[in-house]
């Protein structure tokens, strides 16, 4: 028996080479990146299959629609509510086939192309020793004096930037050009991107920035600093969901299929809390210290794809219209 | 390069819807922005440029190596610097001065930061290519500084500045992330965030190559006109000796002097300093995967110098010989949307090849053509000296080809050759472009390396990795400028 683990290793070995392919995933740069998630999941997506995982970064969306059938992709991670349903339109997708009836997330979860991993919520997040209270709700924010400066991201150019407009479409309907141009006075500028808004509020040029309800957690597990926080709206945050999506026409089938498979297993969900600093959608135990005492909304707002995809337009012309008064 | 590109996006449009009333406001806002921040850059440019070109002192290499830094910084590194020097956590704001700078004054401030150095660089070789027999004949003719600039400069500068002010405008159409950030707000949106909206979000390739072309066009009409008023500097060639000036040794003239470089090195470098000193920390903490990606944008920036000289010196003499079409078609290239180029780059190799597959020869390519206007910028002014000063000699000897590169051009044309070589390989060390459009994780160049750390909420690394960058950057162009040099 001493001998038979180590010939029924190399068999396994063996077998699994035999059938091992690598599988191209094409994903959002901050989840492919060293500091992401991406390649600690690709290493336990390795140990678990035996397939190795290729990513592709850039934007997921306008590379699919370029390349249509053509596709080399196999899994798409990284699709958000915001553009789910511009995605599904291009039919390049096929059902995930997962269970997705037992999730640790605040909404319940019906789609059955798009599979969650991992969920936070927008938030504006301050620093106590800059500003001690913030506002303590959006129409609190809206109404802040002249000298509370916020930093936030262009809703044409970024992804956390467009759930910020369709936070204030949620929250104010009809009234969300008046909301932006009450925002406006407190607005010292709007970025391109999430990571020049973060910058320029860590480098002290704002009180507040748009960012995520779990963006507090990297500061207190990374740099052990328990200053920063998230402020909490009871008018209810927008629910931002990442997911992955099997390609119908999948290059490598059968792996794509075991990365699906995978993406609710403990030992991907594992990786998501300190890797992509957010909420696992499928925990795979008690997070780590420090989740525990993130400020969380009560209230959720949740958009379904379809009706994230209705908003847009209007969610946009609000910001462009409200910021411009 | 150019056209192909956008070619290849508008076939893949799915409709043309035609463009906004937004569209239009864009496009006056950027043509708009641009034409101040050129006419700034230039006109700051000039007395730093004049005081660097008629003063001899010690360190004056590295002062004028150092200013020509922020050009080559990724936009998010010059923006941090600004802030943190004009911003409300800066420098000024410890002062208690209440500066803002998110405005159109930002937008223009960061323009002139990020191009004022290019102005200034390329003026010193119009004023290096001033023959010195012209500055002794006006000495012994006893001109005083004012008959000086008068009659050698002044002529010089209307050869030179019409050209370097229209790179600088055509520059600024193109910048989008900059102005969003320090513009304040969407008041603050160019075509390039219009068209970064249609393909992103709206995937509406149609609108998105109309706006390219838009810009395309209207960068031509700038060129045209501009390039009209450019006329040729003044008679004679001189022997290639180094310059004395004697009309510069006035006491008021040495203050004026030291004043201009003095508040161009506290301009250009103190942000500079602000946003990379706080990388020093953290330089030791990276990772060998972000050395490794500086090791491949040096790879591609030697690339993109070396085919750089290799397209612009051809295209230099062709002008210098009447053909002046190819410098209207080489200086287009900057008007060029980043983002359709890279688009179209993708379309168009993607039923040949994988596109991934090739992202560093393409950025390499892309920064190639980027790079040509502002090798033209600096090699036409010198060549068309060589052609009116030397041309009939080495025709009439019948010297061509290689010896002709040889003897007569590669001496004369090495200083703006080096300079056009250095800038070519810090720009495409510190691209962004395409390589961020189609990358895989393994081919990560420094400045995706650097976002890559600003996504993942590490601001201290990412400065550590802009300061390889600035320092690679530098080096190359140091190691170019002085090569050519020393070959002559």
């Amino acid at each position: 028996m001493r001998h038979a683990t180590p010939i029924a290793t190399g068999l396994t070995l063996i077998a699994s080479a035999a059938s091992a392919e690598t599988l191209t995933v094409y994903a959002p740069d901050y989840f492919a990146s060293e500091w992401g998630p991406g390649p600690a999941i690709a290493e336990a997506f390795a140990a678990a299959t035996g397939h190795e995982v290729a990513y592709v970064t850039g934007d997921l969306l306008p590379r699919l629609r370029l390349e249509g059938d053509a596709t080399s992709a196999d899994v798409v991670i990284g699709l958000d509510t915001a553009n789910m349903e511009a995605a599904r339109a291009t039919g390049l997708f096929a059902p995930h086939g997962v269970d997705t009836s037992d999730l640790d997330m605040p909404v319940e979860w019906a789609d059955d192309t798009f599979l969650p991993f991992n969920w936070s919520h927008a938030a504006f997040v301050h620093d106590v020793d800059r500003l001690a209270e913030a506002p303590d709700s959006f129409a609190a924010l809206l109404e802040a004096p002249d000298d509370l400066r916020i930093v936030v991201q262009d809703p044409r150019a970024s992804v956390s930037g467009l759930a910020l407009a369709l936070w204030v479409h949620e929250v104010f309907g009809d009234g969300a050009a008046d909301a932006w141009a009450a925002l406006a006075d407190n607005v010292v500028t709007v970025t391109a991107g999430w990571s020049e808004a973060y910058g320029l509020f860590t480098e002290g040029e704002a009180d507040m920035v748009l960012s995520f309800t779990t963006s507090p957690a990297y500061h207190m597990i990374a740099e052990g600093d328990d200053t920063v926080r998230a402020a909490i709206f009871p008018e209810g945050h927008y629910l931002m969901v990442e997911t992955a999506a099997l390609v119908a026409e999948a290059p490598n089938a059968a792996a794509a299929r075991a990365f699906m498979d995978f993406v609710l297993d403990p030992a991907f969900q594992a990786v998501i809390p300190t890797g992509n600093w957010s909420f696992p959608a499928k925990a795979a135990g008690p997070l780590p210290d420090g989740f525990d005492r993130l400020a969380l909304p009560e209230r959720v707002l949740a958009y379904t794809p379809e009706g994230a995809e209705a908003a847009r337009a209007a969610a946009v012309a609000a910001f462009e219209e409200g910021m411009a008064r | 390069m150019l056209v192909g590109p956008l070619l290849a996006v508008a076939w893949r449009a799915e409709g043309w819807g035609g463009l906004r009333a937004s569209d239009w406001a864009a496009l006056r806002f950027t043509l708009g922005q641009a034409a101040v921040s050129a006419a700034l850059s230039v006109l700051l440019a000039v007395p730093v440029a004049r005081a660097l070109a008629r003063r001899a002192f010690p360190g004056r290499g590295a002062v004028i190596l150092l200013l020509g830094a922020p050009f080559i910084l990724p936009t998010i590194v010059a923006v941090l610097g600004l802030v943190a020097a004009f911003g409300r956590s800066g420098w000024l704001g410890a002062l208690g001065v209440e500066a803002d700078v998110y405005g159109p004054q930002g937008i223009v401030l960061a323009h002139v930061f990020l191009n004022m150095p290019l102005a200034v660089r390329l003026l010193l070789q119009g004023w290096a290519a001033v023959p010195g027999e012209r500055l002794r004949l006006a000495a012994s003719l006893g001109m005083g500084p004012a008959d000086v600039f008068r009659t050698v400069e002044w002529p010089m500068l209307r050869a030179v500045v019409p050209g370097v002010a229209l790179v600088i405008f055509l520059l600024c159409t193109t910048s989008f992330a900059v102005v969003l950030t320090l513009g304040g707000g969407p008041r603050a949106t160019t075509v390039e965030l219009a068209i970064y909206q249609a393909f992103r979000f709206d995937f509406d390739l149609g609108r998105a190559a109309m706006l390219a072309g838009l810009q395309l066009a209207l960068g031509a009409v700038a060129a045209l006109a501009t390039l009209r008023l450019a006329l040729p500097g003044g008679p004679g060639a001189g022997l290639d000796r180094a310059h004395r000036r004697w009309d510069a040794g006035g006491r008021w003239l040495r203050a004026q002097d030291a004043l201009a470089v003095a508040l161009a090195c506290a301009f250009l470098l103190g942000p500079m300093a602000a946003v990379l000193g706080g990388g020093l920390g953290a330089l030791a903490d990276l990772p060998a995967s972000v050395w490794a990606a500086a090791l491949r944008s040096l790879a591609v920036a030697v690339a993109a110098a070396v085919l750089t000289a290799a397209v612009a010196l051809p295209m230099a003499l062709a002008v210098a010989r009447g053909r002046s079409w190819v410098e209207l078609v080489g200086t287009l290239a900057v008007t060029a949307s980043p983002l359709v180029l890279g688009v179209g780059l993708y379309v168009l190799i993607l039923p040949v090849a994988n596109p991934v597959a090739w992202a560093l020869p393409v950025t390499a390519g892309v920064n190639v053509a980027l790079s040509v206007p502002f090798a033209l910028r600096a090699l036409i002014p010198a060549m068309r000296d060589l052609e009116a000063g030397h041309g009939r000699l080495a025709e009439a000897l019948g010297m061509r080809g290689r010896t002709w590169l040889r003897l007569v051009a590669l001496p004369r044309l090495a200083r703006p050759l080096g300079y056009a070589m250095g800038l070519a390989a810090a720009l495409a060390a510190g691209d962004l472009g395409v390589i961020a459009l189609f990358a895989r994780p393994g081919d990560a160049t420094l400045p995706l390396a650097l976002y890559q750390l600003m996504g993942s909420y590490r601001l201290e690394e990412a400065k550590a990795a802009a300061l390889i960058l600035v320092a690679m950057s530098l080096g190359l162009f140091w190691i170019m400028e002085r090569g050519a040099r020393w070959r002559s």
